[in-house]
């Protein structure tokens, strides 16, 4: 705070002018800029690093200007501005930032050194996080509609997409761990989709079903529910290990399982459980959407003389529709985080690079497992949220 | 109902002998080892893990109420109201978060132990509580809010008084959520070496040995169910003080 009140003191600018965020941000990124350090340095993978702040990590041609902007950036949210200036400073400074750390990696690495290792500080995560954070305050407060959104996330796919395909990156250790295995990072990557996606599909195409049938069979409703809350409660870990051994005597015993891949090591055990998690979402969320429909366009379908069947396909179904999507938004989102676990049993996925980094100390293997499934994670929200909202009828509340 | 409160008190029953004597079990569990194998795991005592496990997930869990309600309260506030937008969105993307990516990022921050697992509960614990609080406290009646202010409480009586009282049930729910999300999530810190149940699992999964796994994992399933029950339980008591209907509980 007493930033706050010495600026004021110092010019006209008087503390009803400060943006209360942008004193929150502010404190953060000057911690960030002055704290912590922006870069570390390591003479291979597993050892410490050194802490390097911004002005050791940069010739100085670089390094100025970037403080500049930096410093400019804070500036303009630290006072009250219109929201585009705030939102294209913090954008401009995200992304002077993400072409400075690589800058900094190359800048860093002594020439021919294949050992060396070079990754953002604490200080780049918190500066990034500042940003991120008067980022994502302007862009709630712009109410950008769905395919805006999604069209925002879409281009920022593209440029960092462009940033890794021109090697600006290359040297940050992270992706020198990513160099080593491309191939196999690649295959973990489909196989994290498949299992994902593959056990959503499923839980859709027996989880809505089977939430109709709780929803027109009260007797049912209640012991469904409560079977699948409790599958919720078995610790993932558990879960996944207590089906490799039926899996293993499926595929044993039952003519053409082992041909489909399915055994105790694999995809399958992990598979199943992601689909036991997957239906409590779905099947709770076709009961309430159903529920949720109202009683007057039911009244007059059923004076029309629809049977039930039509009644649910051509009336119950649509209008429950964004309520059952809503569930399969939390299955997916989910999933994609569940699926690391995988990597723990064999199964594959992304958190075989986690639990490989987690045994041999290698936090930068443990990143490259963890932040495309973060991403992943990040991009299936954005867009499942955007489907949700398109799939409500127009007028119908805007809120989530 | 009589049958379910029987299959409560039978699960309590079995849970506590299981924690404080698990070699009475080991007649059940021994079918499942392969090759003379330990059918229980004596590696750390059960009721060691157990305490263990329960002391992460509450120390996380009291941190992460304290600090969601805080932040709840203020930017339900006028002084706070500027910051409304930004922490529902936070909320929001925190959920996309898996907490096993929050743990793997916050070991490169804290190294092993029981301070990464402690923080990966926090920070997920937050969210669920965050928005139930905000939820409970934005969706008091007009009228009520009218009634308090009519009757010349300041802001802070109104708070403590009213607020937060027709809050809490809705709180509750939120605490809820975090408790049994973190129950199976502290499972997971065994892999940076916290000392939880999921060292039983773990040790099972490494060992090939079925019983472990499913010695470990039902422990932390059943402790998850009866918490569960527990708060259901007071979150009908507090409504029911509040005079509201009981909220639903699915």
């Amino acid at each position: 705070m007493s930033l706050a009140t010495g600026r004021a003191g110092l010019s006209p600018v008087s503390i009803s002018r400060l943006d209360k965020l942008g004193v929150v941000t502010t404190l953060i990124a000057l911690a960030g800029l002055f704290l912590q350090p922006f870069m570390l340095f390591r003479a291979n993978r597993i050892v410490l690093g050194d802490p390097l702040e911004l002005w050791q990590s940069l010739p100085a041609f670089v390094w100025v200007p970037t403080l500049g902007v930096i410093l400019a950036g804070i500036g303009l949210t630290l006072v009250k501005t219109p929201r585009t200036v705030r939102l294209s400073a913090g954008v401009a400074v995200l992304a002077l930032l993400a072409v400075v750390v690589g800058v900094s990696a190359s800048y860093l690495t002594p020439e021919g050194d294949s050992f060396a290792r070079v990754s953002p500080g604490g200080g780049f995560w918190i500066l990034i996080f500042a940003f991120a954070l008067s980022v994502t305050d302007s862009v709630a407060r712009l109410r950008l509609g769905p395919v805006p959104r999604v069209l925002a996330l879409a281009a920022v796919g593209v440029v960092l997409a462009a940033i890794l395909y021109s090697g600006l990156w290359s040297d940050l250790s992270i992706l020198k761990e990513y160099a080593g295995r491309a191939n196999s990072f690649w295959q973990q990557v489909q196989v994290h989709l498949v299992l994902a996606l593959g056990s959503m599909a499923a839980a859709a195409v027996f989880g809505i079903p089977l939430g109709i049938v709780s929803y027109r069979i009260v007797r049912v409703r209640a012991a469904i529910l409560n079977a699948l809350n409790i599958v919720q409660t078995i610790p993932s870990m558990a879960m996944f290990g207590l089906l490799i051994a039926p899996m293993a005597w499926v595929g044993a015993t039952i003519p053409g399982a082992a041909e489909l891949g399915i055994g105790g090591i694999g995809v399958a055990p992990a598979f199943l459980a992601l689909f036991a998690y997957s239906l409590l979402p779905v099947v709770s969320n076709t009961v309430v959407g159903l529920d949720t429909v109202p009683r007057e366009p039911n009244d007059a379908a059923r004076g029309v003389g629809m049977t039930d069947l039509q009644r649910l396909v051509r009336i119950e179904m649509p209008l429950a529709f964004p309520v059952i999507l809503t569930g399969i938004r939390i299955v997916l989102v989910q999933n994609i985080g569940l699926t690391v676990i995988a990597g723990l049993i064999g199964g594959g996925g992304l958190g075989t690079f986690v639990f490989q980094g987690i045994s041999q100390t290698a936090m930068d293997l443990v990143l490259l497992g963890a932040i495309p499934a973060v991403a992943m994670a990040f991009a299936a929200a954005i867009v499942l949220d955007a489907g949700v909202e398109l799939s409500r009828p127009k007028g119908a509340g805007a809120q989530r | 109902m009589k049958w379910a409160l029987g299959l409560r008190l039978v699960a309590v029953v079995l849970l506590a002998a299981f924690i404080f004597a698990p070699e009475m079990f080991a007649p059940v569990f021994a079918p499942l080892t392969q090759f003379g194998a330990p059918p229980i795991y004596t590696q750390s005592a059960i009721l060691d893990l157990t305490l263990s496990h329960l002391m992460l997930v509450g120390a996380a869990t009291l941190a992460a109420t304290i600090l969601a309600v805080g932040l709840a309260i203020l930017v339900t506030r006028p002084f706070g109201a500027e910051f409304l937008p930004l922490s529902r969105s936070l909320a929001n993307i925190g959920q996309t978060f898996p907490p096993v990516a929050v743990l793997a990022l916050a070991v490169p921050a804290m190294g092993f132990g029981a301070g990464p697992t402690l923080v990966a509960l926090f920070l997920y614990g937050l969210l669920p509580i965050f928005e139930n609080a905000l939820t409970g406290l934005e969706s008091l009646s007009p009228s009520v809010r009218e009634a308090a202010r009519g009757s010349g409480m300041t802001g802070l009586q109104r708070l403590v008084r009213v607020e937060l009282p027709l809050a809490f049930p809705v709180i509750l729910a939120g605490i809820r959520l975090s408790v049994v999300i973190s129950l199976s999530t502290a499972t997971i810190g065994s892999t940076v070496a916290a000392k939880t149940l999921g060292e039983v699992i773990i040790a099972g999964l490494l060992s090939n040995n079925t019983a472990f796994v499913l010695q470990g994992g039902l422990v932390v399933g059943v402790l998850a169910v009866l918490i569960y029950d527990g708060f259901v339980a007071i979150e009908k008591i507090a409504a029911r003080r509040m005079g509201q209907s009981v909220p639903g509980t699915a």
